[in-house]
């Protein structure tokens, strides 16, 4: 189990006040995380009108994720990469009863205050968008709101979530319609947690210290992350799922959950992919199911997607050494 | 088999916490028995007592539907397995809903708990709070309450106990053996509300 604890001693995003005759915290790792841990096992899916939101509630997404262009049309559009118009956002958010999530971008302090304001339920800092400041990463113990952050490796996945972040996500490469770069990212965080783990329980503190230099993080995190063999936040797949198959297999590699950015509304058959896509994720476990699940959608309808090995614009580069 | 059979509906959500809570209650009350994941009509058939966890209740409710469990669980509610909901669990066992800024709304349901929710009643995740409630009712003078984008509940039928509110918002529950809560009792080391569950459900089996 995922402990949720972890609070920074100094978060300024905690507020404590009177509601009528009840003392009560807002802001806490509890709520923050806790939001994130009501996620698991869900799909979270990219939406740029309030009509993809609907799609996306009625096939059973756990939250959608508010942008200005899916990330394949960031791709072919080029220039700089905003947060969504507040007017969208607003809509979205009086229009569907499920969790709204929006982007802004890697290190721009005042697009996330924005969405805040706008009362959105998690910011995802993101490298989709283009960066503000690939050095500085949003110091996210300062907001009521949580962030999830995207990883390509569990260093990065550390930095950020001594950050505040509530939520870790793989980069994989967004807007392909290529799930290779997911699927290396979340075997490259186990194969390091399974590293951490085996130096933890032969109780080599010299070796965790040295590990907490190289990932640039505190050793604490790394003695907390080490003795659960996870990470301590939840932990969900990007990047690139486009199909059922997709999905299920990337929670059979211990995701606790899915993004899909552009694979749904990137394809003919949106609707029945949404579906599919929750279906897939729920009985993972069941290859029948998923089967079943596959069967819902035509490979002639996918997105076409991009190899991932010349792209012009890694995406999964932003921001991933700070 | 001896002792009993605790299940916690295993569709999405906060599954592993309230799986932990129970394992935990039952070791400190010395009860025997099993707490198990389920997913299937076949796996809810055999149970002795179900948790509905925290999650999003549309998600759970669409998809419990689709392999048949929604229906099983009513069959298990109407021979008195005891069930406990927190927050989606409670949305999902409750007759009447309405969302506090989409207003009327379809979703699959239980359609046991004689209760209307307000789904979001407390605001979205940054109006997301934690304080100490109380649950006298139940014998929990004192309860520290999590309470993420919580639904609360704005009338009750006349055999619905009101266990616990906040200020004038009805944060806890119980009809019958069917306990619903606003909160996340599964997300405190406190583990009175599972202890008092478990109990039910002994007494029941």
């Amino acid at each position: 189990m995922i402990p949720l604890s972890g609070d920074f001693d100094n978060a300024k995003g905690i507020i404590k006040e009177m509601m009528g005759s009840f003392e009560t915290l807002r802001g806490t790792s509890v709520l923050k995380r806790g939001f994130a841990h009501m996620l698991k096992n869900g799909v979270v899916m990219d939406v740029t009108t309030a009509e993809q939101a609907q799609i996306a509630e009625d096939a059973g997404a756990v939250a959608v994720m508010v942008l200005d262009k899916l990330p394949a049309d960031v791709r072919k559009a080029g220039g700089v990469a905003r947060t969504a118009s507040i007017r969208i956002i607003e809509e979205i958010l009086d229009s569907v009863t499920i969790p709204v999530m929006a982007k802004c971008r890697i290190g721009h302090v005042y697009e996330a205050k924005v969405l805040g304001e706008a009362d959105v339920d998690m910011i995802d800092e993101s490298e989709v968008l283009t960066p503000t400041d690939e050095f500085h990463h949003i110091w996210k113990w300062d907001f009521t709101t949580p962030f999830v952050n995207g990883a390509r490796n569990l260093g990065e996945a550390l930095r950020r979530i001594e950050e505040g972040a509530a939520m870790i996500r793989t980069k994989g490469e967004p807007g392909t319609g290529n799930v290779a770069e997911a699927v290396i990212h979340i075997k490259n965080v186990n194969t390091e947690l399974r590293r951490i783990k085996s130096v933890y329980d032969a109780g080599d503190e010299q070796d965790l210290v040295s590990i907490a230099r190289e990932f640039k993080v505190s050793y604490s995190l790394v003695e907390e992350t080490a003795s659960l063999g996870r990470l301590p936040v939840v932990n969900f797949a990007a990047g690139g799922i486009s199909t059922p198959a997709d999905a299920a297999y990337l929670m059979t590699l211990g995701c606790d959950g899915i993004f899909v950015g552009s694979g749904i509304f990137k394809s003919e058959d949106a609707k029945e992919r949404a579906q599919a896509v929750v279906l897939a994720t729920t009985f993972w476990e069941d290859p029948g199911k998923v089967k079943e699940a596959q069967k819902m959608v035509d490979e002639r309808q996918s997105m076409l997607g991009l190899d991932t090995k010349n792209l012009e614009l890694r995406m999964q580069e932003r921001g991933s050494t700070a | 088999m001896t002792g009993v059979s605790i299940g916690i509906l295993a569709v999405q959500g906060d599954i592993a916490e309230n799986l932990s809570a129970t394992r935990m209650a039952m070791d400190e009350l010395g009860v025997k028995g099993v707490v198990i994941e389920v997913k299937t009509p076949e796996q809810i058939s055999d149970l002795d007592g179900l948790i509905i966890p925290g999650g999003e209740s549309t998600v759970i409710g669409t998809l419990s539907l689709v392999n048949g469990s929604l229906k099983k669980i009513k069959e298990k509610i109407a021979f008195g397995m005891p069930v406990l909901g927190t927050c989606a669990g409670m949305i999902l066992l409750s007759k009447k809903i309405k969302d506090r800024i989409v207003g009327a709304m379809e979703q699959p349901l239980l359609d046991y708990l004689d209760i209307m929710i307000e789904r979001n009643a407390f605001g979205r995740q940054k109006d997301s709070f934690e304080a100490d409630i109380q649950l006298e009712k139940i014998g929990v003078p004192k309860f520290h309450g999590v309470f993420i984008r919580s639904p609360s509940v704005i009338d009750v039928g006349k055999d619905v106990e009101i266990l616990s509110k906040v200020n004038e918002k009805i944060v806890a529950v119980k009809q019958g053996n069917i306990i619903g809560t606003s909160f996340h009792p599964e997300l405190t080391a406190d583990l009175s509300i599972h202890k008092y569950f478990v109990n039910l459900v002994q007494k029941k089996n």
